[in-house]
């Protein structure tokens, strides 16, 4: 029996089955949103100390949650190629990079908006702020390194092995406020840090947006595979003119 | 709605995530439509993938 994976790595079936998934993807994480965003501004309290500002975590979460779940889908994907050359592997690869820089851009901008009410500054070089913002540069190096090797086959290893030496960094990020004193808080502990009344608006947004990033990272992989075919097809379509154009040179000569 | 002494800060957070997102949406959407075109294209003149012969 074929494992899920074994059924998706035939590109045409994933096109397939995407199409019909991702208006589904898409639509739930619209509602998840609209209702998020309603508890988040109009259904839950101002926190005793952070008052109004803690509306800013119903959106710093989620996104700093995607930097890092989406840095671990890249180096699972990395794995893929690597081991088990998935065809897909790549694919998903590269279309989640650029989507993990935005969100880990977000999750700075809006930690540092959060910071300077709460803190008295925007920016403070402790652990946790530091390694995000070295995840985030390892994200651009990602995609710069893909985007200066031609050679296709080339870059996807290189930037695997890259994604996969990047990974270490994901235990350093999580653990930061455990190992050094920093400003930054502890994790959340959502079944005990975190007031009832704020909880779900918090979940309910981080659902939605990790339904939100599977949506775009389903539509990203759909472009790289057509733009993998219109590159394939055009390549055949130039080897077809130089064997024409062999075949004609050859009759004329005879 | 009343944000307090902060809400610039809280406004601005959120109208950073909206303009990023509907920004990655858009580029998304004309990345999908501008391959499409491209393949359409190319399958009008005639290239056709082998698999699809």
């Amino acid at each position: 029996m074929q494992t899920l994976t074994q059924r998706l790595a035939n590109p045409t079936r994933f096109m397939e089955l995407s199409a019909r998934l991702l208006p589904w993807i898409s639509w739930a994480t619209v509602i998840l949103l609209v209702y998020g965003l309603y508890l988040a501004f109009l259904a839950s309290p101002a926190d005793y100390q952070q008052g109004e500002t803690v509306r800013i975590m119903y959106i710093h979460v989620p996104c700093a949650w995607l930097s890092m779940m989406i840095y671990g889908l890249i180096a699972l994907s990395s794995f893929g190629l690597l081991v088990f050359r998935h065809p897909l592997a790549d694919v998903s690869a590269k279309a989640a990079a650029p989507l993990g820089a935005a969100f880990t851009f977000l999750a700075l901008l809006t930690g540092s908006l959060w910071g300077k009410p709460m803190w008295g500054t925007y920016w403070v070089w402790d652990a946790r702020l530091t390694s995000v913002l070295l995840l985030f540069f390892l994200y651009l190096g990602l995609i710069a390194l893909r985007s200066a090797l031609e050679d296709e086959g080339a870059a996807a290893k290189l930037t695997a092995v890259l994604a996969l030496v990047g990974v270490s960094l994901l235990p350093i990020i999580k653990f930061s406020v455990d190992w050094w004193n920093t400003l930054h808080q502890p994790s959340t502990d959502f079944t005990s840090t975190v007031d009832p009344s704020m909880r779900l608006p918090l979940l309910i947004m981080a659902l939605a947006f990790t339904l939100m990033f599977f949506a775009m990272h389903l539509k990203a992989m759909r472009n790289e595979i057509l733009r993998r075919r219109v590159k394939a097809l055009r390549a055949q379509a130039v080897a077809g003119r130089d064997r024409f154009g062999a075949s004609a040179a050859q009759g004329a000569a005879e | 709605m009343d944000l307090g002494p902060h809400a610039a800060f809280i406004w601005l957070s959120y109208a950073a995530v909206t303009v990023t997102v509907i920004g990655l949406i858009m580029w998304l959407i004309a990345d999908g439509w501008r391959q499409r075109a491209d393949l359409d294209a190319l399958e009008r003149q005639g290239v056709k993938r082998r698999s699809s012969n």
